[in-house]
């Protein structure tokens, strides 16, 4: 900073106050955000404007027909619920568990520095990476095939870095004076951390989940190779049976079946955007509830 | 209840802790597994298809051309033209919510940001084809609109909203009396931002744009939706507006087709290797970056 010359001894340099730099520079850091922010506020309407006139009834709750150019998406749409909720019974108990580790348990130490440069890692692998990795070991090596099993896993281990950190985030969000209280009562520490703790740091965690199952929801790499499915003629029936999916459904019908109708496209887009950005909206207004409520 | 309660806690909270214990550590775990994984399906490649092999300019697997040049150069280029796109917006919109904004457009430009991160990125790649590509097609007369460009603008894009929500962090947490001093010895706002605030933050927003970059190498689908799939090595700058292939695309659109074992399925898991230490290296620097910004806080706010 020292050897940055101060500016205040520009005045007047090229007729420039100081004031008048300030406004210009205000302005192009508005025109940049603008610039930034109008091209998803256009995408999300543009989508919703081609989109709604395919949706209707038949379209969400019948099987595709005639090589999927006609009737409705709800092999894929199940499939997507399948996969979340597959992931959620996976990812949910061992990423908070991993979260309550870190906050409440790990010493400042070595160990604990490798764990977190292992979550920062995780968080950066390339999507398609744990698709490769998901087929070498759920796929292949223990044999489940490509399943909505081996898929779930996959869009786990994907998942977790996100649910590990909000969880511990929210923890640490709770004031020390909760848990000397209940300690000091008589409790164990895990009777502390579940009966207490837990239960005020719920929303932040709830928050974290659904922001990591969103993520997972919307996913097509990770599953490419591990549960989609390009078509199935019913629905899957168990977890080992693969599955269709809305991410995937998508990428099919806009690259790889010719002469697709564009309404079946932009309908399936918008089935899940609203899936995807419902559940954005849902994690958005538990925090600002919990926000509003809290009493410390 | 109480009673029986008190009387299993300690086996209790031993058993629970000990899970605790073990979850807590599965990320090592994981990491190292993916690992693991990787050099056992991939190394085998360098053996049997050779260095000398995989370092040339041709990929073309069916013949048995496995030179993975084009791939890397192509994931470069896409990624650095990213980078033009969401540097400059991604840092300017962060500076912008951090220290211009009123709350009241920061409720809106925030939520936004976060609409963009959560959008998957398939349906940025199917905007790409069915209105992107047509666009640009047409403004830049060109034979067609899959191209490295309309890539990298998506990728832009894409990076925007971990470039914005990291460099704002790293902007929030410059200590306020850095710029209570600036503008009590009479820097103008704006001067405070540019003088004070962004250098005292810059180690932040490197690891912001690090992180973006990370992301935009690692963006998988759309971009192989938008950018033409053509395997080429690049000569000269028109590059930019010729289709080509990135490394995750290539994984992508051919891992579904090859024999478990062959030494195509053995170079694609290859490939996963050069991203994940690509990642790797990205994620380490960035953290080390962020770790070191922490501690000089500290010490100079003691």
């Amino acid at each position: 900073m020292n050897e940055r010359p101060m500016m205040l001894s520009s005045v007047n340099r090229q007729g420039l106050t100081p004031r008048r730099v300030q406004q210009l520079g205000y302005g192009l850091l508005r025109l940049i955000s603008l610039v930034t922010v109008l091209p998803i506020f256009l995408v999300v309407v543009y989508i919703v404007v081609r989109g709604a006139p395919s949706i209707d009834w038949e379209f969400l709750t019948a099987m595709p027909r005639e090589g999927m150019r006609a009737g409705g998406i709800l092999p894929a749409i199940i499939g997507t619920v399948y996969l979340t909720l597959g992931t959620a019974v996976f990812a949910v108990p061992l990423g908070v568990a991993a979260g309550v580790y870190i906050a409440e348990y790990a010493a400042d130490n070595a160990w604990t520095r490798l764990i977190r440069i292992a979550i920062i890692n995780l968080a950066g692998i390339p999507s398609v990476v744990y698709g490769l990795f998901g087929f070498g070991l759920f796929v292949i090596f223990l044999g489940f095939g490509t399943s909505i099993l081996a898929a779930s896993l996959t869009l786990t281990i994907m998942t977790l870095p996100v649910i590990i950190s909000t969880t511990e985030e929210a923890l640490r969000s709770v004031p020390q004076s909760f848990r000397v209280v209940s300690i000091s009562l008589g409790a164990t520490r895990w009777q502390t951390i579940w009966r207490v703790v837990l239960p005020q740091a719920l929303p932040g965690i709830l928050t974290g989940v659904i922001l990591g199952l969103e993520r997972a929801a919307g996913e097509t790499a990770p599953i490419l190779f591990t549960g989609a499915a390009f078509f199935l003629p019913r629905l899957p029936q168990s977890p080992l049976d693969a599955t269709m999916a809305l991410p995937y459904h998508i990428f099919v019908i806009s690259t790889q079946v010719p002469g697709m109708p564009v309404q079946i496209q932009f309908g399936t887009v918008l089935v899940l955007l609203v899936f995807v950005l419902g559940m954005n909206l849902v994690a958005t207004l538990i925090r600002s509830r919990a926000r509003a409520r809290r009493e410390w | 209840m109480t009673r029986q309660t008190k009387q299993t806690a300690p086996q209790q909270d031993r058993l629970v802790t000990l899970l605790i214990r073990l979850s807590g550590y599965s990320s090592i775990l994981l990491v190292t597994l993916i690992f693991i994984f990787l050099m056992k399906e991939g190394l085998p490649a360098l053996a049997d298809v050779g260095i000398g092999e995989l370092f040339t300019d041709r990929w073309y697997p069916i013949e048995g051309y496995f030179g993975i040049l084009p791939l890397i150069s192509g994931s470069l280029i896409v990624t650095l033209g990213a980078m033009l796109v969401s540097v400059p917006l991604g840092v300017g919109t962060a500076i912008y919510l951090s220290e211009v904004a009123p709350s009241s457009t920061r409720e809106v430009v925030k939520p936004l940001v976060e609409v963009l991160a959560g959008l998957p990125s398939v349906v940025l790649g199917f905007l790409g084809i069915i209105a992107a590509a047509p666009l640009l097609r047409r403004l830049l007369d060109l034979p067609t609109g899959l191209t490295a460009f309309a890539g990298a603008l998506l990728l832009g894009l894409i990076a925007i909203p971990t470039i914005v929500s990291i460099a704002e962090d790293a902007l929030n947490t410059v200590p306020a009396a850095y710029r209570q001093a600036a503008l009590a010895v009479g820097a103008t706002p704006w001067q405070t931002i540019w003088g004070v605030t962004l250098p005292a933050a810059r180690s932040g927003v490197l690891t912001a744009v690090m992180l973006g970059m990370g992301r935009a190498l690692g963006e998988t689908m759309a971009v192989m939706m938008v950018t033409g799939n053509a395997p080429t090595l690049p000569h000269g700058l028109d590059a930019l507006f010729m289709p080509v292939r990135t490394m995750t695309a290539t994984i992508a659109s051919e891992m579904g087709e090859v024999a478990t074992g062959s030494a195509h399925y053995q170079v694609l898991f290859l490939i996963g290797i050069v991203l994940f230490l690509f990642s790797l290296v990205v994620n380490v620097l960035a953290s080390s970056v962020s770790f070191r910004q922490r501690k000089r806080a500290e010490r100079l706010l003691s």
